[in-house]
């Protein structure tokens, strides 16, 4: 193995990466994700990138990090360009945890999860999303109380991405419901094992179960695990948020991100393949797909600068997000269009079929997973353009006082 | 009686059946049946007369048109009811009609209207079969792909290239070199199946050489009678994107009063009634021999078909991360909407047919 040297160059340094990443190319591809093994993947993939000294690059040495600069970063996604990074189970801890960890977090929470987490020894999910409360998530209901220096957690969670392999969660439970809803807030670091805690998986639409639906009855949360204040966790799930939008539509600082292999690669590959494309209908189609990814992946590069740089995202966290959900369902609308006929039925060895199916069902859960669209847009709205908040009726009432969830269909 | 109570008492009398008979659980413990099938819903759906619905009365069916047929496509579509309707009902009885053949109207149209013989039809442009004479009459060679509900038929009709040109085919289930393979299908509440032939003997079906004709009418038809199929799905979603708007709170409001989500349904609403004209236009030009019957049948054909999927995408989200789960029935309606945009030929074929049928 390549290991680098007190004085490496940038050069030296795209070389290295280069190096490590032909030696280590049998780990990626080829993986598929939600299962126990993909974890068990990205967990080897990502051991291995960090005793490389590759993991973290820009993070602060102290807590596993390298230090290095934007340029190290940069120099790094190019070189990786054509692999499939297959870390894709990791992306909630490192793209959204860790860094709330890093700006909300104590001391001892820093130094005890962000080196694991970036070794891949700890996989993190988020337990922010209840039955009554996912856009409207300060609206949630799973309490804490004080008991001593503790807290007793109970309550329900839903959605969870990941809860089933995940070691830790970052909790967001309501501890003073007297007050309105934002200002009664606090944010945990719980242990999945925990006892009192129930995992669930669910079935998604895809079939598979990614996520899933989490039980906290009687959970004990020691008082150290409070991150941020008590009462503040409003704020720290805003961080939360923010990289959360950042993470889904740029890919989480290039560790998450599908590198390589494109939609519109793909989809030109299909299309050579099963004929069409000589179609001028389906070149344009084609076309545009390319175009919206080039931008995104523009957009993508903008923002990760920006993070790297120490800037906070602006508006292009949301921009990204809803760019890349809608990138999402036309690839697979196009490549559906593409199949034609083979796109509705197939013999089950038919990987393109099986493939673009799968993107048509899971495009609409990269609209929600993360803020739907209407949400992005009133941020946007709102924060970025400035324009009047709506009415509101929820914001100065104590929160027993609101009507929350429902919903029958 | 006018036209419209008929209509009307057809539809309450379907969509009672179907809400008692055919809830979303039974519609999914079919879907999962190995076959997607059950034989004791069929026999229902000819007891209440619908299998024979469009076969005319001279072979004991219902004679009805297209408007009926349309009503019950349309609360098939609501219900998903896994059921060979389109394929028996439709595609089978309106091929055997329109290929004139007396004498295979008068086997088979009985038996369908009794329930007794499920039809599929391999359509044209996923079926590439040729037809030789033999010693004892028609062979066929080739295969038929994404032939709806053609695993399960008992008698499968294809059309065959022979030296005349194209021609309509019987094949019973159990002829000779005759091999179907169910398909993985998109759609959970439709099954479709790859039917190939080998040397399978085969009776023709009208004359030799008019398979082109009774191929295109019948694609008009089957555009027309998916569209209501369509429209049916697109209320249902629709109905069910508002219920859930008005009874999910969020923020301390129910969702539907966020002008986004309200403007959401709104655009589903404007498309199902644009869908509905459609399809009823394509439906009446049917019943009538209209002259645009293609026109129509391809302004249904397109739109139809996309204001579903729109409409069904939109339901999910509105519905959010429930949406998302296998348990709830969005996605159900979802998979039904794409599969069946892709059935007989792409949004892009319809509407360069169209422009050709415009003579331009
Ligand atoms: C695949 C997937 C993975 C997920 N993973 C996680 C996870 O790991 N952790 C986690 O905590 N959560 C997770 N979520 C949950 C996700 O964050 C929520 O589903 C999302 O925030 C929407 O909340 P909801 O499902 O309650 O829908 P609702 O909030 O009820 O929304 C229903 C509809 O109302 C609209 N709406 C709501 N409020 C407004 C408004 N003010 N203005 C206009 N329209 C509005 C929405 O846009 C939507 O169309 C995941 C979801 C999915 C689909």
């Amino acid at each position: 193995m390549v290991q680098p040297s007190a004085d490496e160059s940038l050069d030296g340094f795209r070389a290295r990466v280069r190096a490590w990443f032909a030696e280590n190319v049998q780990l990626t591809g080829g993986v598929k994700d939600e299962s126990f093994d993909a974890v068990d993947v990205a967990r080897r993939f990502q051991a291995a990138l960090f005793d490389a000294r590759l993991a973290g690059l820009t993070w602060p040495a102290e807590y596993g990090g390298q230090g290095l600069t934007t340029a190290h970063q940069l120099a790094f996604n190019e070189a990786a360009e054509p692999y499939v990074v297959p870390t894709m189970p990791l992306l909630i801890g490192l793209g959204m945890c860790a860094p709330t960890l890093l700006e909300k977090g104590t001391q001892e929470q820093r130094e005890e999860h962000l080196a694991r987490m970036l070794r891949g020894d700890e996989v993190w999910c988020q337990l922010f999303s209840e039955p009554g409360a996912g856009s409207d998530v300060a609206g949630l209901r799973t309490r804490a109380v004080r008991d001593g220096d503790d807290w007793v957690v109970t309550g329900q969670k839903v959605w969870t991405s990941g809860a089933h392999y995940s070691d830790y969660g970052l909790l967001l439970a309501r501890t003073n419901p007297d007050v309105p809803k934002h200002l009664g807030l606090t944010m945990f670091v719980v242990d999945m094992r925990a006892p009192g805690v129930t995992i669930r998986p669910l079935r998604q639409i895809t079939g598979g179960s990614g996520f899933n639906e989490v039980f906290f009855d009687d959970v004990h949360v020691p008082g150290d695990a409070v991150v941020g204040e008590v009462d503040r966790g409003w704020q720290a799930a805003v961080t939360t948020l923010m990289n959360e939008r950042v993470s889904i539509g740029a890919g989480g600082g290039g560790l998450g991100r599908r590198l390589g292999g494109g939609e519109f690669a793909a989809l030109a590959d299909l299309a050579r393949r099963r004929g069409g494309l000589a179609d001028p209908v389906l070149r344009q189609s084609l076309a545009s797909v390319f175009v919206e990814e080039r931008l995104l992946e523009l957009l993508s590069s903008r923002i990760r600068e920006d993070v790297r740089a120490g800037r906070t995202p602006g508006p292009q966290g949301s921009v990204a997000k809803l760019a890349g959900a809608q990138l999402a369902r036309h690839a697979a609308e196009v490549g559906l269009e593409v199949l034609g006929s083979g796109g509705a039925a197939w013999e089950s060895d038919d990987a393109d079929a099986e493939r673009w199916t799968q993107a048509l069902l899971g495009a609409p859960g990269n609209a929600i997973a993360g803020g739907t669209p209407e949400i992005m847009k009133n941020i946007l709205g709102e924060r970025v353009l400035g324009l009047p908040r709506e009415p509101a009726v929820d914001r100065d009432v104590p929160f027993r006082e609101l009507r929350v969830g429902g919903g029958r269909s | 009686m006018s036209a419209p109570t008929v209509a009307g008492d057809l539809r309450a009398s379907v969509r009672g059946y179907l809400e008692s008979a055919a809830p979303e659980a039974e519609v999914r413990r079919i879907a999962e049946t190995p076959s997607g099938s059950d034989p004791a819903v069929w026999a229902r759906l000819a007891d209440l007369g619908l299998t024979g619905l469009g076969v005319p009365e001279d072979f004991g069916g219902a004679g009805a048109g297209f408007a009926e047929l349309g009503v019950v496509l349309e609360e098939l579509g609501r219900s998903l009811l896994p059921a060979p309707f389109f394929s028996t009902a439709v595609l089978g009885v309106q091929a055997l009609l329109l290929s004139g053949d007396a004498a295979a109207q008068a086997e088979y149209l009985p038996q369908v209207a009794e329930g007794r013989l499920r039809v599929a039809v391999g359509t044209v442009g996923a079926s590439t079969v040729a037809a030789v004479p033999g010693s004892r009459g028609w062979l066929l060679d080739g295969l038929a792909d994404g032939v709806l509900d053609g695993a399960t038929a008992d008698l499968v009709l294809v059309f065959a290239a022979a030296d005349d040109g194209p021609a309509l085919f019987a094949v019973p289930a159990d002829a000779a070199g005759l091999s179907r393979t169910p398909l993985r299908t998109l759609d959970l509440t439709r099954r479709q199946a790859r039917v190939e032939l080998h040397a399978t003997p085969a009776v023709l079906v009208g004359s030799a050489g008019d398979g082109g004709r009774v191929a295109a009418a019948l694609l008009d038809r089957a555009l027309a009678a998916l569209a209501a199929e369509q429209v049916g799905g697109a209320q249902r979603v629709l109905e069910m994107a508002v219920e859930y708007a008005r009874t999910r709170y969020q923020f301390g409001r129910s969702i539907g009063s966020f002008q986004a989500v309200k403007h959401r349904c709104a655009d589903m609403l404007i498309d199902v009634e644009r869908a509905r004209v459609a399809a009823d236009a394509a439906l009446a030009a049917v019943d009538t021999s209209a002259a645009d019957l293609p026109v129509a049948a391809r302004v249904a054909g397109t739109f139809c078909g996309e204001a579903y999927f729109a409409a069904a995408a939109s339901n999910i989200q509105v519905h959010g991360g429930i949406g998302f789960t296998w348990e709830h029935p969005a996605h159900l309606y979802y998979r039904r909407a794409k599969s069946s945009q892709l059935l007989f030929g792409s949004p892009g074929e319809h509407r360069e047919e169209l422009m050709r049928q415009l003579g331009h």
